[in-house]
């Protein structure tokens, strides 16, 4: 994060934990990350890394009695620029902020609208809720809005529903539905994961283009590092409910610090790979083993027992996050071992 | 549809053992055999049964439903009439009953999962799904109309008194909400499940994420969605309310057709039987029908046509 921007998400030590018939198992294990205003951060890791989990805490949206916060603080400056801790507002507070500050746009399009509204409905719905707006006034905007993402025809689109929309333009619509009250913050959990290719380009590109527009801090929650590089100004590596390694998305891509992120990006496929590889005889780097089940997590580093680098002091204690420069942090003991 | 019903119905009640020549005659008037089969010529039953029920058929089709053989005089389909409004009436106000407690406790079950709420709820629901019409029927007046003297133990109105909404009411109450039991038990079991699966669904995370308060999560996002398997459920609850109105309407000599029809099985009186079935099959199309269009109404997804 550039220095001179005050943070609207600051979240610090976050701790969460499910409760699960084989007892607690701990998701998101003390996690520190900022969103500037005007900033897309990504959060990247495999499924199972906390990066969900970590939205979701931000939202409060775990689902009761089985997820809560356990420690750490999500401080967040709302519009009217008081800086609030998300975790200690009550329900009716944290109401207030969903959809209104913090916008979130959810993975799978096809789901995550009401399939027996309309479309115009459910985006007009937060703007009757935290602005008070009549039905009209509220669908107005909506139309507007849908014009906004790219929708054709909005006002004949906004009195359809869901089902009559393809993928794209349904992913569309909900980012539509997030903007509806111009929050500071937008949290976007794999938005294209579930698309077309083709599809997640313009939708990739339809979200840079608003958050360049209205100045929004971004938390891009995603699986794909290509993605990242497209989007992203900084990027946090999550393995296991901890960033192992975070710093500004170039520099992490060049000179990637720890063993997991190095092995990420080994197995990411480029263009032209295929038939080097084929003349080389080369196979796509893997990471051997698999991600460690978060209820029998090994001593140490977390990802000691997949890791080429690994030695005795990384089996017995958790590293912390160094300093690789002033922007750039990598949880390896042997970061400066760790290169290209 | 229909036709096979009546069909069937012709079949299964010639089946049965007696002659319902037997039921035509006086028992206090003695007859020849040669009398007898004159009188069975008379009345077509010497013919064989296809053409019996083709002769039925015939009749039935320009509205001809036949007469009594019990009450020569009426017409069965003016009898099966007469007695449609209170039998409409006692299952209209059960359902209404069935559909508002149902539905309200399936879905404070579904909200408080796993409380004692939610169990005291599935526990009544389970014992009201297990007892039979005829039982619930005799323990609720004998609890009820007997003991506490609080509703009266039968008929729709006082009789000798002059009409009143008030009188109809009160007779109505008791078997409607013991007619209403199984029903409301059904509708709670399946609205229950239907709404905990709804509540999982992306889209109610969705409505949470733009602020929507929770009370209007479970009302408007989630039960909307949750109400369309129920809707059908309820459909079919009504064939199953008509086997416990019969139940009901004897015990409470409510002058419905269900006590038409227990009658008519009584004395052996085969055209009100065949006339009164052939009706009720006619309803419970319709209701189905409704039922149908009811879900295209709440379901955009489903075009009429």
């Amino acid at each position: 994060m550039d220095k001179r921007l005050e943070p609207i998400l600051d979240i610090h030590g976050l701790r969460t934990i499910f409760r699960t018939r084989g007892g607690e198992i701990t998701a998101v294990n003390g996690l520190d990350l900022a969103v500037a205003a005007g900033e897309t951060v990504a959060l990247v890791g495999e499924s199972g890394s906390g990066k969900s989990v970590t939205s979701l805490s931000v939202m409060r949206l775990l689902t009761r009695n089985v997820g809560s916060i356990a420690a750490g603080s999500i401080r967040f400056k709302s519009k009217d620029g008081a800086v609030r801790d998300l975790v200690t507002l009550d329900e009716e507070q944290m109401r207030r902020i969903r959809g209104n500050e913090i916008g979130m746009v959810f993975q799978e399009p096809m789901s995550s609208l009401n399939p027996v509204f309309t479309v115009g409905d459910q985006i007009a719905e937060p703007i009757r809720i935290h602005r008070g707006a009549d039905r009209k006034s509220a669908m107005d905007v909506a139309v507007a809005l849908l014009d906004q993402v790219g929708i054709p025809d909005a006002r004949r689109r906004a009195g359809q529903y869901p089902h009559e929309l393809s993928g794209g333009m349904r992913q569309r619509a909900t980012i539509a539905m997030a903007l509806a009250c111009d929050p500071t913050l937008l949290i976007a959990d794999e938005p294209t994961t579930a698309l077309d290719v083709t599809i997640q380009a313009q939708i990739l590109d339809l979200l840079l283009k608003l958050q360049r527009e209205r100045g929004m801090g971004m938390l891009f929650v995603t699986h794909n590092l290509g993605v990242v590089a497209e989007i992203a100004h900084r990027v946090a590596v999550m393995y296991a409910g901890r960033i192992v390694e975070e710093g500004p998305v170039a520099e992490v891509f060049r000179n990637p610090r720890h063993p997991y992120t190095l092995g990420l990006l080994a197995s990411m496929p480029r263009l032209g790979d295929a038939t080097r590889m084929k003349q080389a005889g080369e196979q796509l780097a893997a990471i051997p083993g698999v991600v460690p089940s978060l209820a029998d997590m090994p001593d140490g580093c977390a990802f000691s027992p997949r890791c080429l680098y690994a030695i005795d002091a990384c089996r017995q204690a958790v590293p912390p996050l160094l300093a690789v420069n002033a922007m750039h942090r990598s949880r390896c003991i042997r970061w400066q071992e760790v290169s290209r | 549809m229909l036709l096979a019903l009546s069909m069937l119905i012709f079949i299964l009640l010639r089946l049965t053992p007696g002659d319902p020549i037997d039921a035509y005659i006086d028992p206090n008037i003695p007859m020849s055999p040669e009398q007898l089969a004159q009188l069975r010529s008379q009345l077509g039953l010497d013919k064989p049964l296809p053409a019996q029920y083709l002769a039925w058929l015939q009749q039935a089709i320009s509205g001809n439903l036949g007469y009594s053989i019990k009450r020569q005089d009426q017409p069965v389909l003016d009898l099966v009439l007469s007695r449609i409004g209170p039998t409409v009436l006692l299952m209209g106000s059960a359902l209404l009953i069935a559909i508002v407690t149902g539905i309200v406790t399936g879905v404070v079950s579904a909200v408080r999962r796993n409380t004692s709420v939610d169990l005291a709820f599935s526990v009544f629901a389970l014992v009201g799904i297990s007892s039979p019409a005829f039982l619930s029927a005799l323990i609720g007046l004998y609890i009820f109309a007997v003991r506490l003297k609080l509703a009266p133990s039968g008929g729709m109105l006082t009789p000798g008194a002059e009409f009143s909404i008030g009188d109809l009411l009160h007779h109505l109450i008791l078997p409607a909400a013991l007619l209403s039991i199984a029903q409301a038990a059904l509708i709670m079991r399946y609205m229950r499940s239907s709404l905990l699966e709804v509540l999982n669904q992306d889209y109610v995370r969705t409505a949470r994420a733009k602020g929507v308060k929770e009370f209007w999560v479970i009302a408007k996002h989630a039960l909307r969605n949750a109400l369309l398997p129920v809707v059908t459920v309820i459909g079919s609850t009504i064939g199953l309310a008509i086997g416990g109105a019969i139940f009901i309407e004897s015990v409470f000599n409510w002058p419905g057709m269900g006590l038409l029809l227990v009658n008519a099985v009584e004395t052996r009186d085969y055209p009100v039987i065949m006339g009164a079935t052939l009706i009720i099959g006619a309803c419970v199309i319709i209701v189905n029908l409704l039922t149908d269009i009811t879900y295209a109404v709440i379901d955009p997804r489903i075009k009429v046509g």
